[in-house]
């Protein structure tokens, strides 16, 4: 295994969300007015804090990515020499390429593991029926939530095992500060699009009750295809042209290949325009499902 | 609007349920949860709802909110049809479901708070007074620092219920409020639900299976069963509506056989002293007058029925029918 959970702030966390009266509620939001931002800002801060509580667990992660980014960083540095620019990457670049996963592995929770679990079990259980008489959004309250969660596993669970692996290997890290504002916004948008995709995961609890099976198959097909386990460069044929265009390879791949300074001028631009474009679609996707979800709501134990 | 301040009107409630019967066929069934259920509550009533398990209280609470659709029938709650304005209703409304929460669990008590205090985008000055309120009533002075998840089962209610409140919502539902509570955290919950209902005039309608609720808190109760409502009125005249029977017991000088005398059956006879079942409607100084002038009597009480034993009753007898 090449990644590294330990997260804490799962169990029963239990927050009332809300949604707009969708479907009926498209028409009346309009007239009743948004909620504020302000609403999304507390809950942005609450999800950041949430993870915040539980030092011990991110102690932890941080201890086992750095030494699973030690081990893969070993592995890769057996495969660069006998194969030197493999995927387009030289030596330190594949080596620095195992970092920004590590460091990226819970931000843009490739694996899973952030709200949609909490929110599945609220689908099972019938909690979601105190989310939905809120003057919030589903969608957007859940949203803030995981930009939240990630800001805190990219400070939390990133910054630590970058800095040790850049003092332990010679990384091909950018000196120019604004690749690292670049990167910052693709991860942004990485987060987006992986909470986009498991915001449908968790939805599909409204009709299959639990939906962990689903979740499983999505996390496997995720980590693979965001590039955790091999950069998607690497790929020959069909496979690499597929994996590039799937929309996980906006949660790995292309933020560090922004890092890495593949993705300059017109091509950033294009970098970033598939990620939203990926964005908008699963996201709008998510609103289409969610309005038929709530309309489901029914009454899970009375 | 006042006098209907929330209004039902003939509302039902139909959800299709799909069984498995073989291998791959299914069958589909209706179920009938809410089968046409009027009533009204003016504003600033307090209003008892029960019945036993599955007779659709929470079906009705949630389309009270919103959250479901009634598949016939009529819904007005301050004038907003629940169902279409969801959102604007909201903020009229306070929900507490006592079997779940909507407090952020990871996170201290005041964190949810706050995030009331936007998403109902409760005005600064109003948001203070109404948690000074709280705090003080429900006595969540030292809770608001505790990570919810800390703490206890009757604690995280009074943080429930003050989540519900902060936005002086002009309606109350109040699902099981009590359900798993001490005997002290039970009456201090009822206490803040009176002083609320007396001193801000919230209309409040709670679903309980602990009758003792309803008994100290609200004039009025109806009775749901099977998804029709089956009483409506005064807690006192449930007795008249479930035919329950009054128990005289009298003490005899001596062993005699069972009494006889007209409008009451003996129970039982142990000894001297013997049990007298009559209805609950009539009078009992009329048997007291028959008995004390026929038999040779020592002593004698009346026992009312318990409230509980008269649901019970009411809830059996419409089963069987």
């Amino acid at each position: 295994m090449l990644w590294a959970s330990g997260h804490g702030a799962g169990g029963g966390a239990c927050l009332g969300l809300a949604t707009r009266g969708f479907g009926l509620g498209a028409r009346t939001s309009r007239k009743t007015g948004a909620v504020g931002v302000r609403v999304y800002a507390v809950v942005a801060a609450g999800g950041f804090r949430r993870y915040a509580t539980y030092r011990v667990a991110t102690a932890a992660g941080v201890f086992t990515n750095t030494v699973f980014g030690f081990i893969v960083a070993y592995t890769f540095t057996a495969l660069w020499d006998e194969r030197p620019q493999l995927g387009g990457y030289d030596l330190s670049q594949a080596v620095t390429y195992v970092w920004i996963g590590q460091a990226l592995l819970m931000t843009t929770a490739m694996m899973g593991g952030g709200f949609e679990n909490e929110l599945m079990e609220r689908i099972r259980t019938g909690d979601i029926a105190i989310d939905l008489y809120r003057p919030a959004d589903l969608q957007l309250f859940w949203l803030a939530s995981d930009l939240g969660r990630a800001a805190f596993h990219l400070l939390g669970r990133g910054v630590v095992p970058m800095a040790l692996g850049a003092l332990a290997f010679d990384l091909a890290l950018p000196a120019d500060p604004l690749v690292w504002v670049a990167f910052l916004c693709a991860v942004a948008l990485g987060v987006v699009v992986s909470f986009a995709i498991r915001f449908l995961v968790a939805l599909s609890a409204f009709w299959l009750l639990d939906g962990a099976g689903v979740a499983q198959i999505t996390w496997l097909v995720g980590l693979f295809f965001s590039g955790m386990v091999l950069p998607l460069t690497l790929f020959p044929g069909g496979l690499g042209a597929l994996a590039q265009v799937l929309p996980w390879s906006a949660l790995l791949q292309i933020p560090a290949d922004v890092l890495l300074g593949k993705h300059t001028g017109w091509g950033l631009v294009q970098a970033y325009g598939f990620q939203l474009g990926w964005a908008a679609v699963l996201l709008t996707a998510g609103r289409l499902l969610q309005s038929v979800a709530t309309r489901r709501v029914v009454v899970q134990g009375g | 609007m006042e006098s209907d301040f929330i209004a039902l009107d003939g509302v039902e409630k139909v959800f299709d349920v799909r069984r498995r019967t073989g291998r791959l066929r299914r069958e589909k069934t209706r179920v009938r949860a809410v089968d046409g259920i009027s009533f009204t509550v003016p504003r600033g009533e307090m209003v008892g709802y029960i019945g036993p398990n599955g007779a659709g209280k929470s079906t009705t609470i949630k389309m009270l909110t919103g959250i479901l659709t009634p598949s016939g029938g009529r819904v007005r709650v301050a004038g907003i049809d629940p169902a279409r304005e969801r959102t604007r209703l909201a903020r009229h409304i306070g929900v507490v479901f006592g079997q779940r929460t909507t407090l952020w669990w990871d996170l201290p008590l005041r964190d949810s708070y706050r995030l009331m205090h936007r998403m109902y985008r409760i005005p600064d000055d109003r948001f203070k007074a109404n948690m000074a309120r709280c705090v003080e009533q429900l006595d969540l002075g030292e809770l608001l620092d505790v990570p919810v998840r800390q703490l206890s089962l009757g604690q995280r209610m009074r943080g429930d219920i003050a989540a519900a409140l902060l936005h002086d919502p002009e309606v109350l539902y109040l699902d099981e409020p009590t359900i798993g509570l001490d005997v002290i955290s039970k009456a201090k919950v009822r206490d803040f639900l009176r002083d609320l209902n007396a001193e801000r005039g919230t209309t409040v309608l709670l679903t309980t299976h602990d009758l003792t609720d309803i008994e100290q808190l609200c004039k009025r109760v109806m009775v749901i069963d099977h998804g029709r409502l089956v009483y409506d009125g005064a807690l006192a005249g449930l007795h008249e509506v479930g035919e329950s029977e009054r128990t005289l017991v009298v003490d005899l000088e001596r062993e005699l056989p069972p009494v006889e005398v007209a409008g009451a059956r003996v129970l039982k006879v142990e000894g001297p002293r013997q049990w007298l079942a009559f209805p609950a409607s009539v009078s009992a100084a009329p048997l007291v007058a028959a008995v004390a002038q026929r038999y040779p009597l020592v002593d004698l009480s009346v026992r009312e029925p318990d409230i509980e034993a008269v649901i019970a009753k009411m809830y059996a007898d419409r089963s069987a029918l």
